[in-house]
């Protein structure tokens, strides 16, 4: 794309989605590069946004059809950028592709079921397992396979490989384990850098139980859960035994305005947890929820859906601070421990399930934008916003509509350094 | 006119094994009389395409049908320029929802081509809405997101005005003496950014400013504004009553028509206040710009209702934004006396309960409250600051500050719900339960100082001032904003061009603000790039079809004009609508609500839809083989209806799919159409509505369901019964539930005669 303006987008989640849209809408060549096999980010995971109880699947999709259509945006997934070097207004960037290992026209899982291998479930936050070739999940951008080539590998002397291997090929699906990753120049103008967040690690909450408790999830697993693609089909039940749960704790800043581990406001995880509360209503009218929260964060018409759930006189509100959750060895049951900050009595219950509230840990905490002169604030979050430019939950933790208004400003910012340039 | 077509039938995926190919290359040639039939796997392939292209340049195809997967894939494959595309789907949505090599899943296929073909014939040839537009951009509000938006477009290079009523620029950012701004340390408050963002404001050689003055009226439509800015002065204020007035009626009689009861004629709004644009006998400018973004900020809620609180009874008692005017002023003292001032309880006083939602609930209430604590520590090293809230809310990187305000020891800062303030010889008592003393707590202060929403300028102040027959106003959201689609549609109102930016849109903070501002300037940069071009904005941006009308067989029913979303039609003296194609978001609404079928896109009109039905194939009675045409909304529900299909979730084969650009598209004949053909059933299936609506185009799936409930008249005339029309909502994620949808709804049929009007 030498001589022509164009702008490079740095992750394929809602804010990296938006950022690339409304740039290419607007008249920029853009070219959007994403880590995972699909687009989607963290967004194609959860199963309804707040407060609108909408699927997000509904909001990717008119994304993704943006996409199909605008000539001007060329997508790669598998795809990282290793260094970008010069500034604003010209940096050469290289992207490395790394392969499917599988073509296909696009097929999907159902077109690859005797595949003989298996590997955890990264879209289900390996709560399940997945065939080593998969679509990741059934809306995927773009509609094809991807294939572990690792797994796939140890799966070779397995007789029924061949026979898979075989059956692919008359299915129009070749699957090819020795493809290399490829790295290749391209020049933009701007980049916009939007590599969003992951959850913090809910195992360095030693006192939680998570990891060590069965019953113990996080709120991103909840979300899996109760999502009709998920691990459950949709069916809220506790990880130790599928059973139905009707009493589920929600701890709420899990990690979250903690000095020894994130020491800010996630900002989501109050209103997330009062729709894991209406989840959890859903299906089943008999489950009663409890949300332990130092304060309530619900912001501008967020107020309606608070008010709408607290309305339910199943879900409890405790103004409480939860410091350690054990489990009964017997029933796998979770005992839920901490102090009731209004009475300043002690707290212990037993539940069947509890919901850790982690918050979000921008993904540039670890993996820093590989170019010079980026700076970021002591949580890892990008400050800086010359000719780099941050979107989304890189900037600060913010909510899906936050992300989209945050993601079209850095859209016009990046447009910028290609005028008159 | 007439196309030269190709038809591709791809025999991969398994399409192959489970139709009978020669039996459909037969429909095509020999029925649907289509010469040039290829079947072959894999369309998709660069060879194969080579062959398409091939065909395209020799045979001087002008339209090529696709028949292979759905559209939902390899839409940026199949792309020939200048070349009308048609996509059948025989993948999603028949070999993986039916049995393979089944005479009925023959027959599905059959039909698909038929429908597909018959579409494609039916495309007409039209220039795109190609007229002289400007690209400059208008402000209306000269606050931080004002100033943002129209700085931040201007470094783009596109032309903007900016009006502002105040005689200085600047909005409430430039009357707080700190400001936290969301970048680090943010431990820390600093001076207001409003002085170095008016200095850039004015030095930038492509914004020009009008301080002193409104915008008198917007005519026009995206691309083609024409705007009236006038001195600020006594003539807002009867304008403003007349159309609050006019508002006031029009919401009261909408509330009644909701719940059915017949409105009298006095009780009706009728005409929205006109704005008299001919006879300007004032001082006016009068500017062309291709967008408008609105910043006119907010207002703090009449703290009135507070009376509780001391409000109105005590003069010590006063607002957060009276206090930062204090601060501003030089000095906090008490307004009773002047005495300096060495307590101060705030007091969070938007407690709002699903008894009394409060609509304004405040984003940053708490960071002001922190922020004020901090002013008077500041000033006064003595001074005592008591803060009162329900929930702290320092969102995201906020909290460091809360958390080093935390360590101040002259601040006291409790949950609490204030149950009284009284006035006593000590200063002002107040009386807060439920705190995290875990008791009843009084403190004598010198001031209490209550937080209060923020409400949008735009609710009683005319601001946009639209002549556009709806009104002059932006349609309101039912919960009090301006936005006409929250969460995937940001920054659209249901005017087309008009966005909507900073505390307009929603409480936010400065950082807030700006970066709303920046999104909305974006928005308003790409509305105007893409009008210049004739093509449509989000959602359907680039389409560059465009409602036309057929307008001498109008009988000025103003259904178009009065359904449309964006209000895309004005009117002209005749009664006639007047369309305004740049303010079309192409959900072809209007096509749906025209009794007279005169309004047509290039690309989907009521003829062509009607022909698709037409072109099914429906067996005699004695086959025993019922028919249903299924209308859907393309953004949901049939995107839903593929993910059955990829699941391989089967249902009856005797229904067929037909997408509209929205549910709300659906127009009446159709039904006609399909029940006067000896089809048994109709379905449409839409989104869900109401509150929380999840259409594109905001009441499409609603509009929908209230002209089927007018079906009767049709049904009575064809002696059918009214089981025979079902509406159903659906969201995306629940393509679990269409196996069920269909084959109940079958199901219902059985129960009644075959539709007598089979063979006719």
């Amino acid at each position: 794309m030498a001589g022509e303006k164009t702008i490079l987008v740095v992750g394929g989640g809602i804010a990296g989605i938006t950022a690339a849209l409304e740039a290419a809408e607007a008249g920029s060549k853009v070219i959007l590069v994403e880590k995972l096999p699909y687009l989607g980010g963290r967004v194609a995971r959860l199963h309804k946004y707040f407060p609108k109880l909408c699927p997000p699947t509904c909001g990717l999709e008119i994304n993704f059809k943006r996409i199909r259509n605008n000539p001007d945006l060329t997508v790669y997934t598998l795809a990282e950028v290793e260094t970008i070097t010069g500034g604003p207004g010209a940096y050469t960037a290289t992207i490395k592709v790394n392969p499917r290992h599988v073509l296909d026209h696009a097929a999907t899982s159902k077109c690859v079921e005797d595949c003989p291998a298996e590997i955890p479930n990264d879209f289900n936050y390996n709560m399940d397992k997945c065939k080593a070739v998969r679509l990741p999940y059934e809306m995927a951008y773009p509609m094809a396979l991807v294939a572990d080539a690792q797994a796939l590998g140890k799966a070779k002397a397995n007789p029924a490989f061949s026979a898979f291997v075989e059956a692919c090929a008359g299915k129009g699906i070749t699957i090819d384990l020795e493809a290399k990753p490829e790295s290749f120049q391209v020049t933009v103008n701007s980049v916009v850098w939007a590599t969003g967040w992951k959850p913090y690690d809910a195992t360095k909450l030693e006192t939680l139980g998570f990891g060590k408790c069965a019953n113990v999830i996080t709120n991103v697993m909840m979300e899996r859960l109760a999502a009709s693609n998920g691990p459950t089909c949709g069916a809220i039940v506790r990880p130790s035994d599928g059973k139905p749960v009707n009493n589920v704790a929600f701890v709420q800043c899990a990690g979250s305005r903690d000095r020894n581990h994130l020491p800010y406001c996630s900002s989501i995880c109050c209103l997330a947890s009062l729709k894991h509360a209406t989840y959890l209503r859903d299906y089943n009218p008999d489950a009663q929820a409890t949300i332990f929260y130092i304060d309530l964060r619900a912001y501008g018409r967020f107020e309606f859906f608070f008010d709408k759930v607290k309305a339910d006189d199943r879900v409890s509100l405790v103004k409480g601070k939860i410091v350690n959750i054990t489990e009964d060895p017997t029933t796998k049951d979770v005992i839920v421990e901490g102090e009731d900050i209004l009475t300043g009595s002690r707290i212990r219950s037993t539940f069947d399930m509890a919901v850790l509230a982690t918050g979000m840990e921008p993904t540039t905490r670890t993996e820093q934008v590989p170019a010079q002169g980026v700076s970021y604030d002591e949580f890892g979050f990008l400050v800086s916003d010359n000719g780099i430019h941050p979107a989304g939950v890189s900037r600060r933790p913010m909510d899906v509509g936050t992300c989209m208004q945050d993601a079209t400003g850095a859209a016009l910012k990046a447009l910028q350094d290609t005028v008159g340039r | 006119m007439d196309h030269k077509l190709g038809v591709y039938i791809d025999t991969g995926h398994g399409i192959g094994q489970a139709l009978d190919v020669e039996a459909l290359m037969t429909v095509v040639k020999k029925e649907m009389k289509v010469p040039l039939c290829r079947a072959d796997s894999y369309w998709d392939e660069p060879e194969k395409l080579a062959i398409i292209r091939n065909d395209i340049k020799n045979e001087e195809l002008t339209a090529v049908v696709i028949a292979g997967p759905s559209s939902r894939v390899y839409q940026d494959v199949f792309r020939f320029e200048g070349i009308i595309t048609e996509r059948v789907n025989l993948r999603e949505q028949v070999i993986w929802c039916q049995p393979a090599n089944h005479e009925d899943t023959q027959m599905l296929a059959e039909d698909y081509l038929r429908m597909g073909i018959t579409k494609t014939k039916k495309y007409e040839d039209r220039a795109p809405f190609m007229e002289e537009t400007d690209k400059s951009i208008l402000v209306i509000g000269g606050g931080i997101s004002g100033m943002t938006a129209a700085f931040e477009a201007s470094k783009a290079g596109y032309q903007i005005y900016l009006v502002e009523k105040a005689p200085e620029l600047g909005g409430w950012t430039g009357k707080f003496s700190k400001v936290f701004t969301g970048k680090p340390p943010y431990d820390q408050i600093v001076d207001s950014p409003a002085k170095e963002k008016i200095a850039a404001v004015n030095g930038a050689a492509n914004i020009k400013v009008f301080t002193g003055s409104r915008v008198y009226a917007i005519s026009g439509a995206p691309g083609m504004f024409d705007v009236i800015i006038r001195p600020e002065g006594e003539w807002t204020t009867p304008m403003n009553e007349a159309q609050q007035h006019w508002l006031g009626k029009k919401l009261a009689q909408n509330a009644m028509e909701a719940q059915g009861i017949d409105v009298k004629e006095e009780d009706r709004a009728g005409q929205p206040p006109k704005i008299d644009t001919e006879t300007l006998d004032f001082p006016y400018e009068k500017i062309r710009v291709g967008s408008v973004i609105i910043a006119a900020g907010w207002k703090a809620e009449d703290p009135g209702k507070y009376e509780n609180l001391g409000y109105g009874k005590y003069p010590d008692v006063i607002t957060n934004v009276q206090l930062e005017e204090m601060v501003a002023a030089g000095k906090i003292a008490r307004p009773s006396d002047g005495k300096p001032v060495n307590s101060v309880a705030f007091i969070d006083a938007v407690q709002s309960d699903s008894a009394n939602p409060f609509l304004y609930s405040s984003t940053v209430a708490c960071m002001v409250a922190l922020k004020q604590a901090q002013y008077l520590r500041k000033s006064n090293a003595q001074g005592k600051a008591y803060l009162f809230y329900e929930n702290m809310r320092t969102p995201g990187q906020y909290e460091k500050y809360y958390q080093t305000l935390q360590d101040d020891p002259g601040i006291f800062l409790s949950k609490g719900t204030v149950k009284g303030v009284s006035n006593g010889s000590a200063g002002l008592g107040v009386e807060v339960k439920d705190t995290l003393l875990g008791e009843e707590i009084k403190v004598n202060v010198d001031l209490v100082v209550l937080s209060t929403g923020m409400v949008p300028v735009l609710n009683d102040e005319s601001v946009v001032n639209l002549t556009y027959r709806q009104g002059p106003f932006l349609p309101q959201n039912p919960y009090g904003q301006y936005d006409s689609h929250f969460i995937c549609f940001p920054y659209e109102t249901q005017r087309t061009g008009i966005f909507a930016a900073g505390c307009a849109r929603q409480p936010q903070d400065i950082q807030g603000c700006e970066l709303d501002a920046t999104g909305a300037a974006l928005k308003a940069i790409q509305c105007v790039e893409l009008v210049a071009q004739g093509k449509a904005v989000h959602p359907r941006a680039g389409d560059q079809s465009y409602p036309e009308l057929f307008i001498t067989r109008c009988t000025q029913c103003k259904r178009c004009t009065e359904e449309c979303p964006f209000g895309m039609y004005d009117e002209k003296p005749d009664g006639t609508p007047l369309p305004n194609p740049t303010r079309c978001r192409r959900c072809a609404i209007c096509m749906g609500s025209c009794p007279e079928r005169i309004i047509s896109f290039r690309d989907h009109h009521v003829d062509m839809i009607g022909s698709m039905v037409k072109s099914v194939n429906v067996p005699d009675a004695e086959d025993e083989k019922p028919r249903v045409i299924v209308f859907i909304c393309e953004n949901d529900a049939f995107p839903s209806i593929d993910m059955a299909g990829i699941n391989r979730m089967q249902y009856s084969p005797f229904v067929r799919f037909i997408p509209l650009r929205c549910l709300g598209n659906i127009n009446m004949v159709w039904i006609a159409d399909s029940l006067s053909k000896g089809i048994d059933g109709v379905m449409l299936i839409g989104c869900k509505y109401g509150d929380d609506y999840q259409c594109h185009f905001v009441k499409g799936s609603e509009l929908a369901t209230y002209r089927m409930s007018k079906i009767s008249e049709t049904l009575q005339r064809l002696a059918l019964e009214p089981e025979r029309i079902e509406v159903h909502q659906l969201t995306l994620n629940e393509y679990h539930k269409v196996p069920e949808l269909i084959n109940k709804f079958i199901e219902t049929l059985s129960g009644f005669e075959p539709n007598p009007y089979k063979g006719w």
